[in-house]
């Protein structure tokens, strides 16, 4: 377990490196921060006093070492727009995108292995068909269209829910539901799948054949086996949440890191950029690494040194 | 002898794609007499196994049950689904053939015999636990305290059915089908696991239906036999005489393919016919 969560970490490491080096050259893409942050008039002296205080003067490779110094002693520089250290801006951020994520993954969850574990027991039925017709709907509806809808109708015409904000808990039901809408079809189906297959294992017909119900056969003996799937495709998507939703952080302001990001960009504030990639980076490999340890959790089979194995 | 199991008429159909439904079970009767073993003798297709599923009305759709099925009288043909509950695992218990795909991998196996114990029979968690450790050791597990906590992954297949036996014994069954449950071991494990049935049968007076293409198992465990072909029975009575004078061309064929049978691996003759063949192709070959 230990060697292998070593070996985990190193190659996600290495993978972290890799992508804070990208998005080191990606970010000065965008253009020099000196033409949005000075007026049109400015003088050549006041762009290079400019790029002399924010160390763009010098050639790409000295910034990009400096930047790699720093990054060691997780120092990513200053916002050259909030003027504040970088990192602080990005820890900031996340508070508020985890709590989101984890309300709607978990949600999610809720939502799905219920009616997937429904959907199996009735396959190919109406309940099934009902299920997965609605699921599939829903999951096809383009969140930023479902968005502002949502602010149509409950904000504007039925003033049941604020437009905006963070602080009250009315103002989180429509930027959760939004982040719900896709996983929750996905999820679905993989419960869906998993669940059919587990309960037509010879140990759930065995179980069956003890008289058991069907409610314990579902939850106690078929869900277990099922979960392995529902938990790498739910994993997936919590890694894709610690990102942060672009839709819902531009439409309902929701302060996430996704927010951030895009304002750093349209900023030019590289330091930034690189400190939320940095933390969101770190957010996946924490969530891949929870995944692995669930799946030791669940199956027995899976802890190594558990015994002879398979 | 009064009959625990009657089975009249069984038919068992799968809807397919096609129209015409599979027919896997076409009017099988047979009867289990109180303490009485009935071994189901037949080859792959035809049609035992799901006879054995259906006594426990556990033929799903698109499989189609009709004809009776009367277990110490009650008709379990279209009974509800909470009365089948009532009398699978008490009533009817089952030990199927792969003993790995039997057991609920992620539970150890004490957890699945105590959680049968609590459910089905109404133990407390400690007595249940006492039970469990007691059946192990019953079904001739060494050192039942060490293995109550592990894995089934943990076990050799011939333990992993002996856990499966406890598992179906621990419901107290009047009768037990164990369709085909020495297939998957080597030979001398199989013996071990028959002289265990037959042992568990003596103490607790249960009947048996033992699903086998295997003739000596047969030969071994067995009172009585009925022969299955193409999903019907044809030939039936006490083993001994069965196996001394085969009344029906199938079956004859069925003996000269056991290699017992012959002493001249030359004289060992396949079974003619194929149960996948149509029927017509079979009856044509002389069945």
């Amino acid at each position: 377990m230990w060697i292998f969560l070593r070996r985990r970490l190193l190659t996600s490491a290495i993978s972290l490196v890799g992508v804070i080096i990208v998005v080191f050259f990606l970010a000065r893409l965008t253009g020099s921060p000196a033409n949005l942050y000075l007026p049109e008039s400015a003088t050549q002296e006041q762009i290079d006093e400019f790029n002399r205080l924010n160390g763009l003067d010098q050639p790409l490779l000295v910034q990009f070492w400096n930047f790699l110094v720093g990054a060691v002693r997780l120092d990513f520089g200053d916002s050259i727009w909030q003027r504040r250290p970088a990192l602080d801006v990005a820890l900031a951020a996340m508070p508020p995108t985890l709590t989101l994520a984890g309300i709607a993954l978990g949600l999610s969850l809720v939502i799905a292995i219920i009616a997937g574990s429904i959907a199996a027991v009735y396959r190919f039925r109406f309940p099934d068909r009902a299920i997965s017709v609605t699921t599939l709907t829903i999951s096809s509806i383009p969140d930023f269209w479902f968005a502002l809808v949502g602010i149509l109708v409950f904000a504007v015409q039925l003033r049941l829910l604020p437009t905006s904000g963070y602080s009250t808990a009315s103002a989180w039901i429509l930027p959760t539901a939004t982040v719900m809408l896709a996983p929750i079809g996905v999820l679905t189906q993989v419960v869906r799948g998993a669940m059919i297959d587990a309960l037509g294992a010879g140990y759930v017909q065995n179980a069956r054949a003890r008289g058991f119900g069907t409610a314990r056969l579902v939850a106690r003996h078929a869900l277990r086996n099922a979960s392995l799937p529902i938990v790498s495709v739910a994993g997936d998507r919590a890694a894709g949440m610690v990102n942060g939703s672009i839709i819902v952080g531009s439409v309902f302001a929701f302060p996430g890191i996704g927010t951030v990001i895009l304002g750093a960009v349209l900023n030019r504030d590289f330091a930034v950029i690189q400190a939320s990639v940095f933390v969101v980076g770190v957010g996946v490999i924490l969530v891949n690494i929870a995944v692995d340890a669930i799946y030791a959790l669940i199956d027995p089979r899976v802890r190594v040194g558990a015994g002879k194995g398979k | 002898m009064t009959a625990l199991l009657k089975v009249d008429d069984l038919r068992v159909e799968f809807l397919t794609d096609t129209g015409s439904p599979a027919r896997a079970v076409r009017g099988v009767d047979f009867e289990v007499g109180e303490g009485r073993t009935l071994a189901i003798l037949g080859e792959s297709g035809s049609g035992k196994s799901v006879t054995s599923k259906a006594i426990l009305g556990l033929v799903d759709f698109p499989g189609i049950v009709s004809g009776s099925i009367r277990f110490e009288g009650r008709e379990l043909v279209g009974a509800r689904e909470s009365e089948l509950r009532g009398v699978r695992g008490t009533g009817i218990g089952m030990v199927f053939q792969d003993s790995l795909d039997s057991l609920n991998p992620v539970y150890t196996v004490g957890a699945q015999l105590i959680e049968a114990l609590r459910v089905r029979m109404g133990l407390g968690h400690s007595a249940a636990r006492a039970r469990a450790l007691e059946l192990m050791a019953e079904v001739g597990i060494v050192d039942p305290e060490r293995r109550i906590d592990n894995y089934p992954h943990q076990f050799s297949g011939g333990m992993r059915q002996r856990i499966c036996i406890a598992l179906a014994v621990a419901l107290k069954p009047r009768l037990l089908i164990a369709d085909e449950p020495t297939t998957a071991l080597d030979v001398t494990v199989q013996a071990g696991i028959l002289r265990l049935l037959r042992r568990l049968q003596d103490e607790t007076g249960m009947a048996m239906i033992f699903v086998t293409h295997d003739l000596a198992v047969a030969g071994q465990i067995a009172s009585d036999v009925i022969v299955m072909y193409e999903g019907e029975v044809v030939e039936r009575g006490v083993i001994e005489e069965v196996f001394e004078r085969p009344s029906h061309a199938y079956t004859r064929g069925l003996l000269a393919a056991h290699p017992g049978a012959v002493t001249d691996w030359r004289d060992l003759r396949p079974v003619a016919g194929d149960p996948m063949l149509s029927r017509e192709e079979a009856i044509a070959d002389g069945f």
